[in-house]
Order: C-alpha cells, then structure tokens, then sequence
C-alpha cells in the first residue's frame, strides 16, 4: 500500500485527517419546520429563520438530536449530556444570517472510534476527534449567468452532523477505506442516505507530509470532496505537491485549496484566507443542549447491528471469509438480502452466488439490490435445486441468467427446458459407453498412462448429455471405467 | 485592553461595515472603553465556577420533526434586490 512518497531526497508519510459533513435524515430542518426533501423548486423549502430574516428565534428540532445520538453511539463516542450551540460568524451569499450555528468548544459527541479494513484483510482503528450538530447553508450556483451567481435557500437549515477524524490516517486508501466505513455505519443506523452525489455527504481532508516517525508538518485543507474517488486524486496530487515545496527547501503555506476536478489539481481559495477568523460565541438564541440520561439509553436500545458485529457474525457463524463478509456486510440491504437467502441452507454457497452471480449481473445492469428481478426466496429456490442435485452449477448459472432477464422461477426454468440434472446411473453408464467407443485412441492413451486425458473424457461426456448429466457422478462412473 | 487602528480595520472588515481611517481613530477610542467597563467583571472572584452560557433555568425549547413552514418561494424573495427564476441573484461569487 502506497502510504510513502519516495522524493528525491527520502521517504515521505501521509498524515491524514477527515471532516465529514453528513447530513441529518429527518423530514424538517434542524431549526426549522421547513422541509428538507432534496431537488425541490428553488427556494420552496425556505422559512423566515432559514433565510436570516430579523428578529426569528430558531427552535431545536429533537429528532435531530437523537440521530446525532444514535450517530455518536454507533461510532463508540461519548454522548454529552450537556453541549453548547455557537455561532460561526463569515460572510457568503449562501448563508443569510451571517453566521452558521454550530458547536464549538463543548460539541454533542466526543471521543470516538471507527475500524477500517484494508484489502489485505488487515485491520486499523482510527480515532473520531468529535461529533457535533450544525446547519448546512444554502446553494450558489455560478454556470447561470455570465457576471452573476444564484442562491437557493432550500438546503439553508438541514440538520448537518461535521463527524472530525483524528490525524491517524496513512494513505489515501486508509482515507478511502475510513469514508465507505463511516457511509456504511451512517446507512445502517439510518442517520445520513450517505449520498455523495447528492452532497449530503461531502468530505474536507487535512493532509501534511513528514519524514517518517517526525513531528506533523504544516497542512492544507481540501474543502468540498464529493466522491471517494476524488478524494483518493485530491490527496495523492497534493501530497506530491507538498513533498515538491519541502524538497526545494520551502514551507507549506497553511491553507484552504479545492480540488479541480477537471484538472486533477488542488488550488488555492483565496477568498477564505481571511475568513479563518470566525469570532465563535455562544449563540443567545438557543439554550445550552441537556440531554437525560434515559434518552441516550432509549437510542442505545434502538440500535441495530452494526457492520463490524454483523461482519465479525458472519465470519464467526457462517464460515464466510474476511473478504466475503466485508463485501456482503458493506450495505445493509446486501446484508439483509444475504441472510434470507443463506438461512437454512449452505452459508458458503449463497455467499458465491451472491457476490459472484447476483452482483456481477446487478452491476452489468446498473442495478441496486432493491431493484433486483430475482429476490432472496428465489435465489433460494435455485440454491436449492443444486444442493438437491437437480441441476448442476453450472446449469444453475444459466437457469440464473434467465430467471434474471425473465423474473420466472428456477424450478419453472428447468421444467421448461429439460435441464434436470441426469442422476440414473443407467443412462450416465450408457452416454460414457459411447464416448469411450467413439474415442477408443484416447482411452489407449490413457490406460497406458497419460491421466491428463480424464478431463477430456468428463468434457466429452458432459458435452453428449447436453451439460445435464450430474459431474460427481460422471466422474465416479468415468474413472470405474476407464480403470476398469 | 485597549483597541488599536489596525484592530479595528480587521474586525470592520470581517463584519463587512466600512470605516474610513478618522472613524477607525474614534472607535478605537469607544470600542477601547467598552472594553474597559466590561473588563470590570475581572475583578470578580470565579475560581471553580463553571463557564455560564446562560441566566435561566431553563432546557432548550425542542419541537417535534415535522414540516409546518415553507412552500412560499415569492414571499422569501420579495426583500431580495434582485432575483430571477425563483433564485436569488447576487454579484458572481466564484473560488
């Protein structure tokens, strides 16, 4: 794993860290009662307090508050019973009321950790700085109008949680491997739809280079990245250009960059450079945030199993490999689906079909788990046939490629197309008679020693029975006779 | 603590209210002795007692999460000095 840079004068390390903005699933804004639906006409979703008019109070909305709870429990951080909201005072178009209300010194969550893994199986736990509630501002769109930019206040308001790693992030992959895990634990307890197109997940990263096992050095933050991908590019393009300024003998100027995608470059944004200075106060509208202890408990009840437990379950329980189980247990629908079809039957042989059967043609198709033609219970039906011996595999990968393309039941498919496995051992003895007495050279061959051509043989029989004939029992039968 | 020019350019910018240099001279001035008054409070003993950010006894107001506002695009833009196609319009403001 790339987590160094070799420069012309040494190795350099990644230090990473991550601010995620995730934003709050609920149906109105954190102080508000507007709604918070996505890609709703301009400016419809919009009350006095989102727009920053004079004089409106805003007021908690309690939901909120208890997905944070149930974020900071899923992620092992303290909950605070007592946490502060702050007003963050800058300036921009898309933030009426000239000041963002966030927490600042005493945050709702504190403390907190999240496991990654690594595609070598290896496993690492990163450290969560915080959790705390804040509101999401509006939207300036740019591409409208030559000389002009346009707001739209419907996202002014929505409930955001700014979820803060700590520096403990090596590599660009860790940094990647840390996002899909926080998307996965925000999806499963349903806190965030993890949606980063949509932007209500959008990530900063902080990142400085240093000479392995020395001091950090100075970071830039990379603000706004809305797909992993992104990130992985952000992060590995301004690493080398660190390491460029360092190695010359500069320093790095401590800033704000973006990330261009088109250019695959980061650039400066100078217009934050003076905005750093955000005079944060205790915002006099709103009372400190209390929270009862029986709360916290009642959210902790209403928790579901989480990707790790369910990870380490399946494992445990099912046999499944580290690999098999992180890619079953990455979406809880996949998941959910999964354990339908694995219950009562082998745990081992739904987790092929699922991962290389049903997410391969998913995925030709574009398709999420959701919209799947073939459900749990009929994926079921197939396995069964197979481990009843009524077809072989590999006629189950056909029958499942129809069943996908027509949505018709296994058990009909195979009635339809005479593709019941052939068991009677009359008829397998009968198609191997043939076989051998039309290849009569072959079998010279291979009594005289060339073993190699038993494959040829199953092949040749395989083949003569239209693929039906069950292959354990090709291969018994073949090898008494052949031997014989 | 007492308020410089400098100190009082900074923060008239980060507050975006413009302020010629005379101005700055005579606020520094006021905003030195608002400080000075408030700075009174120093002289009260606070050992052990802990940040107060608020005088009531009181827990935050909560509501229940349901949508009873918005929907009226025309009345959030009637101050906007400028708006079209139910945006509002500002000067171009690009990174």
């Amino acid at each position: 794993m790339a987590s160094t840079i070799e420069g012309a004068t040494g190795t350099w390390e990644y230090v990473i860290g991550l601010e995620v903005h995730a934003q709050i699933v609920s149906k109105s804004k954190l102080f508000s009662g507007a709604s918070t639906e996505f890609g709703s006409e301009p400016n419809s979703q919009v009350s006095t307090i989102d727009a920053g008019m004079p004089g409106m109070l805003p007021v908690i909305n309690m939901t909120c508050i208890e997905q944070a709870v149930k974020t900071g429990l899923a992620i092992e951080g303290t909950v605070n019973r007592y946490s502060v909201f702050d007003r963050k005072n800058y300036f921009y178009p898309d933030l009426p009321q000239g000041y963002q209300i966030s927490q600042f010194k005493q945050p709702i969550v504190s403390e907190g950790r999240l496991v990654i893994e690594m595609e070598d199986g290896s496993e690492k736990v990163i450290g969560i700085e915080r959790l705390h509630v804040e509101q999401d501002a509006g939207k300036s769109l740019h591409d409208q109008d030559p000389g002009h930019s346009y707001v739209d206040l419907n996202r002014s308001g929505v409930g955001l949680m700014e979820i803060v790693s700590k520096p403990d992030l090596r590599s660009p992959e860790e940094a990647a491997a840390y996002v899909r895990k926080l998307r996965s634990i925000l999806r499963y307890v349903g806190t965030c739809d993890g949606n980063m197109q949509e932007g209500s997940m959008r990530v900063d990263a902080n990142v400085s280079m240093r000479r392995p096992g020395e001091a950090y050095g100075t970071r830039c933050e990379i603000k706004n990245l809305n797909s992993v991908r992104f990130m992985s590019r952000a992060l590995e393009y301004e690493a080398l250009r660190q390491v460029d300024i360092l190695e010359a003998g500069g320093t790095v100027a401590q800033e704000t960059r973006l990330f261009d995608v088109g250019r695959g470059e980061t650039r400066s944004m100078r217009s934050k450079e003076e905005a750093h200075d955000y005079r944060y106060f205790p915002d006099p509208d709103l009372l400190p945030l209390r929270l009862e202890q029986e709360l916290i408990n009642a959210v902790a009840a209403s928790m579901p199993e989480l990707p790790d437990a369910k990870r380490h379950r399946f494992m445990a329980e099912f046999g499944l490999s580290p690999y098999d189980a992180s890619v079953l247990v990455a979406e809880k629908e996949n998941a959910d689906f999964y354990e339908a079809v694995a219950e009562g039957r082998d745990k081992k042989l739904a987790a092929n079909w699922m991962i290389s059967e049903l997410f391969g043609l998913l995925n030709k198709a574009g398709k999420e788990i959701g919209e799947s033609p073939v459900s749990a219970d009929a994926l079921g039906e197939l396995l069964d046939l197979i481990s009843d011996d009524t077809i072989s595999g590999r006629t189950a990968k056909e029958v499942f490629a129809e069943m996908f393309e027509t949505g018709k039941a296994a058990g009909q498919i195979v009635e339809e197309k005479g593709l019941r496995q052939v068991t009677d051992t009359g008829a397998i003895e009968a198609v191997i008679d043939e076989v051998m007495a039309r290849e009569t050279q072959k079998v010279a061959e291979y009594r005289s020693g060339k073993d190699k051509l038993f494959g040829f043989f199953v092949g040749q029989v395989m083949k003569a029975s239209g693929g039906k004939a069950n292959p354990k029992m090709v291969n018994e039968v073949l090898k008494k006779k052949l031997d014989g | 603590m007492s308020f410089d020019k400098t100190t009082v350019a900074r923060i008239s910018r980060l507050a975006r209210i413009a302020t010629t240099p005379a101005e700055q001279e005579r606020l520094a001035g006021e905003l030195g002795g608002i400080l000075a008054w408030v700075e009174q409070l120093d002289e009260v003993d606070v050992a052990g007692v802990a940040p107060m950010t608020s005088v009531v006894e009181m827990n935050l107001k909560a509501r229940e999460d349901v949508v009873s506002d918005g929907g009226d695009a025309e009345a959030i833009l009637k101050n906007a000095p400028s708006s079209a196609h139910g945006f509002f319009v500002v000067p171009k403001v690009v990174e």
